[in-house]
């Protein structure tokens, strides 16, 4: 191979108490998809600050074509030619489409102009977007439209994707794939950061991966088994989780003509949703972010109030109760945002204990706290849950994203729920502790409980759930056994490809006006 | 009771003076705010700005240089706010109110020696033939130089934030500071900026009230102008035509009430003087209801933290 075109030498970054990156070195070449595997907290998204200029190296060199690359801030990064699709932080909800890709370009043009060169390359690569929305009201696809062409107006030599399909349903994936692959055929270099293994089996020429800082090894992904990558990712080997079947009970949870205005400005409205759950029964809710799961959670758990009978739990009319009232009804839930949702931030673990669990578990008594009994039931979660803190006076901040989730979800499950919600139960959890959640959900299901898991990632959703519907703007598809569904039909339940079409470039000729 | 006293022409001419101190600390606080920053000592810079440009014009004689000074004055105050909230990290509101009691408390100080003092009096800018038609050119055309600044300003700050880069880029950081960081946008030096011209625009503000509209210095003279800055950059959704239409509404009833209040109008004095207060923000209330919400990071404190 020819000289690469970012070569990185013994990268280094530390942060007080967490090595980021250690010696990290690896080339990506020029016409080449490289990925860079591994999992939340390996030490990816400070490795890419690095090459985009907002982070600097504490030691190590870059070149850039045989040349030193040491870009001081973003804008230096842009002008060689690094383009970047961020996974989040990068819109302006309030801004226009137009606007969004100027702040992204270093000499943009007139507003008229851009707005012109907007629509046609949207165009070209089938990526439908209108300049003049405002991007808050635009899908999360949609939003990821706008990173892309905010790339693509620049020439970009190398275009870093931070976890670009999270968002995306799977034929919005398929269509994405061979639009990049249309970019590598023009000669633009791709590096690609997933955890998602069969998409970088599928697409990538070469993956470099990171486990706790550390390049920890290097393949290339179209002859390597996912189960070796996920190894050398996790560096253990995976548990899968194990359910034992159990034959379905009653109807427990009973959801008839849910209609739910959401609360914020840039929110989804639910419309006419119906579903059962039986008691022991998980029900996945699959669906791109920002369709509606945040609305339902919040109709489940009670912190909207709903229409009279559009809620009922074993025959009772709960849409008009609130979380308080619903808890002591059996019915529980985990929202999505753990730190200020699911857990206030500055509060130790054994005060965030009490916030749920005072009703279940009888932790106030005449309007006083009985602190014993509270920090038994926090010492108990702890340590069912293993979660990794120095004791339970710990805040509740301090704790890393996967061990918070841990003590979270342990939260609910040990207040023995009829009814359980959960929304991305396992986000930004590494794959060990998420393995572990996700068999306190099946044990609970086969302990009597009905559960509902929204979520995102659909692999999760096939492994635990007997039943799946995926949420579309708002509304709820048919349910269907999870078992023998194929990626296409979740596909389309999600919503299929929401207008996305294959890249044009090449069909007709590419016009030579973007220099 | 006599409305006959009353003079339209005079009564549009004389709200249009009362208007401008109002309309320049909040077209300043909306451009602070618009940046995501939320300033709660307009009135200490304002007053300030009064009493820095009451003393250099006493001094120096000339009414140009007080009011440069009050804008220097105004934004170096401001600095001490950007200071805490933008490198110390303090809390916003707590330290836009420390701004404003210091700013008094500071004001007072230094005005001890000008209680009493006549001002150099501001030529008004009477522009030949135009301030000759009959009602038009005494409303419109001769007024001092600074009213018509006060107008410029509204609209070259709706042209900055519409369609200039630099108010896109301003418009972005108080939209959504991390990404605006993740851009490469330096956060922190376009709000320190955006602070000092709120500040120079309150000094300017409370300048004109002590150099042009009064024309004295007593101590407090600002009188909680800045406090209906602040509200009135709220209920005109940060947009700067709706803030000067609100400047002007409020000066207009204010100057309307004092009229009547003259006329001796059988309504209680107190009916009066709360009604400029209570017509605006009912007025602008109706307005704003349209889908405009504040700056999505506005108050919000920022830390490059990766």
């Amino acid at each position: 191979m020819s000289t690469p075109l970012l070569s990185i030498k013994g990268l280094t970054k530390t942060y007080p108490g967490v090595v980021a990156n250690d010696d990290v070195s690896f080339d990506i070449g020029t016409n080449e998809v490289h990925a860079l595997l591994g999992e939340n907290g390996a030490g990816k998204s400070t490795l890419v600050k690095m090459i985009y200029g907002l982070v600097k190296p504490d030691s190590g060199t870059m070149t850039w074509n045989g040349q030193p690359f040491a870009p001081p801030e973003p804008k230096a990064a842009r002008a060689s030619g690094v383009a970047m699709v961020f996974q989040h932080f990068s819109l302006f909800d309030a801004l226009s489409v137009a606007e969004n890709v100027a702040l992204g370009m270093e000499n943009p043009p007139a507003m008229r102009d851009l707005a012109r060169r907007i629509r046609r390359v949207s165009e070209t690569y089938g990526l439908p977007l209108d300049p003049n929305r405002t991007v808050g009201d635009l899908s999360a696809g949609e939003r990821q439209r706008v990173e892309i062409i905010r790339c693509l107006l620049q020439d970009p030599k190398l275009l870093i994707m931070d976890e670009p399909t999270s968002v995306l349903t799977p034929q919005e994936v398929e269509i994405l794939f061979q639009t990049l692959n249309k970019l590598k055929a023009e000669g633009t270099s791709i590096l690609y950061i997933s955890h998602k293994l069969e998409e970088i089996r599928a697409l990538c020429d070469h993956a470099t991966i990171l486990r706790l800082g550390k390049n920890v090894g290097e393949c290339v992904p179209a002859d390597t088994s996912a189960r070796d990558m996920a190894e050398l990712m996790v560096g253990d080997t995976l548990q899968t989780p194990t359910r034992t079947t159990e034959k379905a009970g009653d109807v427990v949870l009973d959801v008839s003509g849910l209609t739910l205005e959401p609360t914020n400005d840039y929110g989804t409205t639910l419309k006419n949703i119906h579903f059962t759950v039986r008691a022991g029964e998980i029900l996945g809710i699959g669906g791109v972010a920002g369709n509606g799961q945040d609305e339902l959670l919040a109709a489940l758990s009670g912190e909207s109030l709903t229409w009279p009978d559009s809620i009922k739990v074993n025959g009772q009319d709960v849409a008009n109760l609130g979380p308080n009232a619903r808890r002591e009804l059996g019915i529980l839930a985990a929202p999505e945002e753990r730190l200020g949702h699911a857990a206030a931030p500055d509060l130790s673990l054994t005060e965030n204990a009490l916030l749920t669990g005072a009703i279940r578990e009888g932790l106030t008594n005449n309007g006083f706290v009985n602190w014993s009994k509270t920090t038994e039931f926090a010492d108990t979660i702890i340590k069912e849950f293993d979660v990794r803190t120095p004791g339970n006076h710990v805040a509740a901040r301090a704790l890393s994203g996967g061990n918070l989730q841990k003590f979270v979800i342990g939260r609910e499950v040990l207040q023995r729920p009829e009814v359980l919600v959960v929304n991305q139960p396992t986000w930004g959890v590494d794959a060990a502790a998420a393995a572990s959640i996700r068999q306190a959900l099946l044990d609970l299901a086969a302990g009597g409980a009905a559960i509902v898991v929204i979520s995102q990632d659909l692999d999760e959703l096939m492994e635990i759930s007997d039943r799946f519907g995926a949420l579309n703007e708002g509304r709820l598809s048919d349910l269907r056994p999870a078992a023998g569904l194929s990626i296409d039909e979740i596909g389309l339940m999600m919503g299929g490809a929401h207008g996305m079409e294959v890249a044009h470039v090449g069909e007709e000729e590419k016009e030579g006006a973007s220099a | 009771m006599d409305l006959s006293a009353i003079n339209p022409v005079l009564l549009i001419a004389s709200l249009m003076v009362a208007a401008t101190p109002l309309l320049l600390a909040a077209i300043g606080e909306l451009v602070v705010e618009r940046a995501g920053v939320l300033n709660l000592g307009v009135e200490g810079m304002m007053i300030i700005g009064a009493i820095a440009g009451f003393a250099i014009s006493v001094e120096t004689t000339s009414p140009m240089l007080g009011l440069v000074a009050a804008m220097i004055a105004g934004a170096v105050l401001s600095l001490l706010f950007a200071f805490l909230t933008q490198f110390a990290l303090a809390n916003q509101v707590a330290s836009g109110l420390a701004l404003t009691l210091f700013g008094l408390g500071l004001s007072a100080l230094m005005g001890q020696s000008y209680v009493g003092v006549k001002p150099p009096a501001m030529a008004k800018l009477d522009i030949p033939v135009l301030s000759d038609i009959p009602v038009l050119g005494p409303i419109l055309f001769s007024h001092d130089p600074v009213l018509y600044i006060g107008i410029a300003l509204t609209g070259a700050v709706f042209w900055f934030l519409k369609k200039s880069r630099g108010g896109l880029i301003l418009r972005a950081v108080g939209e959504s500071h991390d990404a605006a960081h993740a851009l490469g946008y330096n956060v922190i030096r376009v709000r320190i900026l955006a602070i000092m011209f709120g500040g120079a625009c309150a000094g300017l503000g409370g300048a004109y009230i002590s150099l042009i509209r009064v024309p004295q210095w007593t101590e407090g003279m600002t009188a909680g102008i800045g406090w209906i800055a602040l509200a009135l950059v709220v209920f005109a959704s940060w947009k700067p035509w709706r803030v000067l239409l609100g400047a002007y509404l409020f000066g207009g009833i204010n100057v309307l009430q004092l009229n009547l209040q003259a006329a001796g109008i059988a309504i209680p004095v107190e009916y009066l003087a709360m009604s400029p207060y209570l017509i605006t923000i009912l007025v602008l209330v109706i307005m704003s209801a349209d889908k405009s919400g504040a700056p999505a990071s506005l108050g919000r404190t920022f830390h490059a933290s990766q």
